[in-house]
């Protein structure tokens, strides 16, 4: 027991990012679910993460309060991202989504109100573990129960093919803003947190790199896997600390990494998964 | 009168896809679109299902306008249809597409649903865990029909559905549309396979540059002298 509260102290740090991480993840699968690569993820969680922070040190409000409007704030500018990206698809809708990401970012980092390039600083550490976790484990039930509804089915018929799914019904731009504003809610949650454990809050938090970053998780997951997306997250998390000893070379080892998934499990982590159950089951 | 096209023209560019096309398809009856490549039959169902936009004329189903309606609109009000080129869910299996087919329907398509949907379009016996894009060729056509009747869809569109079948898959496709239109489907088939279109279709329209050139019984068309010169006499000759 002593053994793992000493592990625990050593490296909370650490496993509260991988559940934020987890969270962020998920919030970039449910667009990528949909076949929308909108990269727009970093800036709605630093959209929540300054509205949380703001909320926390100027009004003093509490975290659950602080959480509950910083999603609502972007989940609010998901939905409305949505409207002008709608036909955008592709390479295109990338780009744009990564532009507005970088505008975002502008203005964090000239608006008095955000701290400017200094950031904001003494943000409550009121995001602990069991918050974290717990907001985690509700995403993922959240998650499962959507699975199994029309809205699910809906989605996986605009990612195989739009065409065929306005033939049968689907309104194919209302799941498109449905999916970018619930994966807007989702990173709001994960910036939120983020905020409440990190301390401080640089615009920089919030950059391309961020965003790429992501993105990586999502694809050495799997694009298409909620489950990926945490097993992708939670790997990259934990392998620039566990390959710690090759210091400079760490970050060849993650192109390493992503290289060889891309090249030999090109549907991620969970397609490995996937594939070894078929082969019990058969 | 299920389905009423009144005067329907569709403009591509400059180009008149369609010009002054008047038909309409009853419950029960299998009306056949037949002419030649560029006839404008796809356009025809692509204005129908609210893919094409009109540039004039009038649709109507079950006597409410359609036209200007989104396509997913005019799905969930009745349309089905099938494509050329097979459009399934290829990476989905074929319980996910059968459930797509429905997904406008109240609840929740259940086994014994996709079971008797699977029946109707002539392939009981296909696996409903298969994913739709291993199935063999025909398979998937069939699939794409199951698809369409899981959205009890009041108006149905072929088109092309013999293409890459062998006459006896296709003799069996006889029997499925007969069928389909027995249960009081009205169904358009775009087909160019002339034995089909005379065995499946109680009265047949013909096509040419995006007008209406001919109407009647697959026999009566046959015989026109008309549709004859614009077919070259190599398809309308198995009508007669």
């Amino acid at each position: 027991m002593n053994s793992l509260l000493d592990f625990y102290a050593k490296h909370s740090h650490l496993i509260d990012q991988i559940g934020i991480n987890a969270i962020l993840a998920l919030s970039l699968s449910v667009s990528l679910q949909a076949g929308q690569l909108a990269l727009a993820q970093a800036a709605f969680m630093g959209i929540a993460a300054y509205v949380s922070a703001i909320l926390a040190t100027e009004l003093n409000w509490p975290l659950v309060a602080t959480v509950l409007v910083a999603m609502l704030a972007s989940t609010l500018v998901a939905a409305l991202l949505a409207l002008p990206v709608r036909r955008l698809r592709g390479v295109f809708l990338a780009i744009a989504t990564i532009g507005f990401g970088e505008i975002v970012r502008v203005f964090a980092n000239n608006l008095k109100v955000t701290g400017g390039a200094e950031g904001l600083s003494k943000i409550p550490n009121d995001a602990t573990t069991p918050v974290i976790y717990g907001a985690l484990a509700l995403v993922a039930l959240t998650l499962f129960l959507l699975s199994r509804t029309k809205f699910a089915l809906a989605v996986a018929l605009v990612r195989e093919d739009e065409h065929a799914a306005r033939g049968v019904g689907v309104d194919v731009g209302l799941i498109r803003t449905l999916s970018l504003a619930l994966g807007g809610a989702i990173a709001g949650l994960g910036g939120a947190l983020f905020a409440h454990q990190s301390f401080y809050l640089t615009p920089g938090d919030f950059g391309f790199q961020t965003m790429e970053r992501i993105l990586v998780w999502c694809v050495v997951g799997g694009v298409t896997s909620p489950l990926g997306a945490i097993l992708g997250s939670t790997l990259l998390s934990i392998l620039p600390e566990a390959i710690r000893f090759l210091a400079d070379y760490r970050e060849v080892f993650n192109g390493i990494i992503l290289l060889a998934v891309i090249l030999f499990a090109p549907g991620g982590l969970s397609s490995l998964w996937r594939r070894g159950a078929v082969r019990v089951r058969s | 009168m299920s389905l009423r096209l009144d005067d329907v023209g569709v403009r591509y560019g400059g180009v008149d896809a369609l010009r002054g096309v008047t038909l309409a398809v009853e419950p029960g009856h299998v009306l056949g679109l037949i002419g030649p490549n560029g006839a404008g039959k796809t356009t025809l169902v692509n204005a129908a299902t609210g893919l094409a936009p009109l540039a004039s004329g009038t649709i109507e189903l079950d006597g409410r306008r359609i036209d200007g309606v989104p396509p997913h609109r005019i799905a969930r009000a009745g349309i089905a249809r099938t494509y050329q080129n097979i459009r399934l869910f290829g990476a989905l299996d074929v319980r996910a597409n059968l459930a797509a087919g429905a997904y406008a329907q109240p609840g929740r398509l259940g086994d014994a649903g996709a079971h008797v949907l699977l029946e109707r379009a002539g392939i009981a016996n296909a696996d409903l865990r298969a994913k739709a894009s291993a199935l063999p060729y025909g398979d998937q056509r069939r699939l794409e029909i199951a698809r369409a009747l899981a959205a009890h869809p009041i108006v149905l569109m072929l088109d092309e559905p013999a293409a890459g079948m062998n006459p006896s898959e296709t003799t069996r496709l006889v029997e499925t549309i007969r069928a389909i239109a027995a249960s009081g489907i009205a169904v358009l088939l775009i087909e160019h396979d002339m034995t089909l279109v005379r065995a499946a279709c109680d009265s047949v329209v013909v096509l040419n540059l995006g007008e209406v050139i001919a109407r009647g019984t697959p026999s009566e068309v046959g015989r026109d002298p008309v549709v004859v010169e614009a077919y070259l006499g190599s398809g309308a000759e198995a009508l007669a």
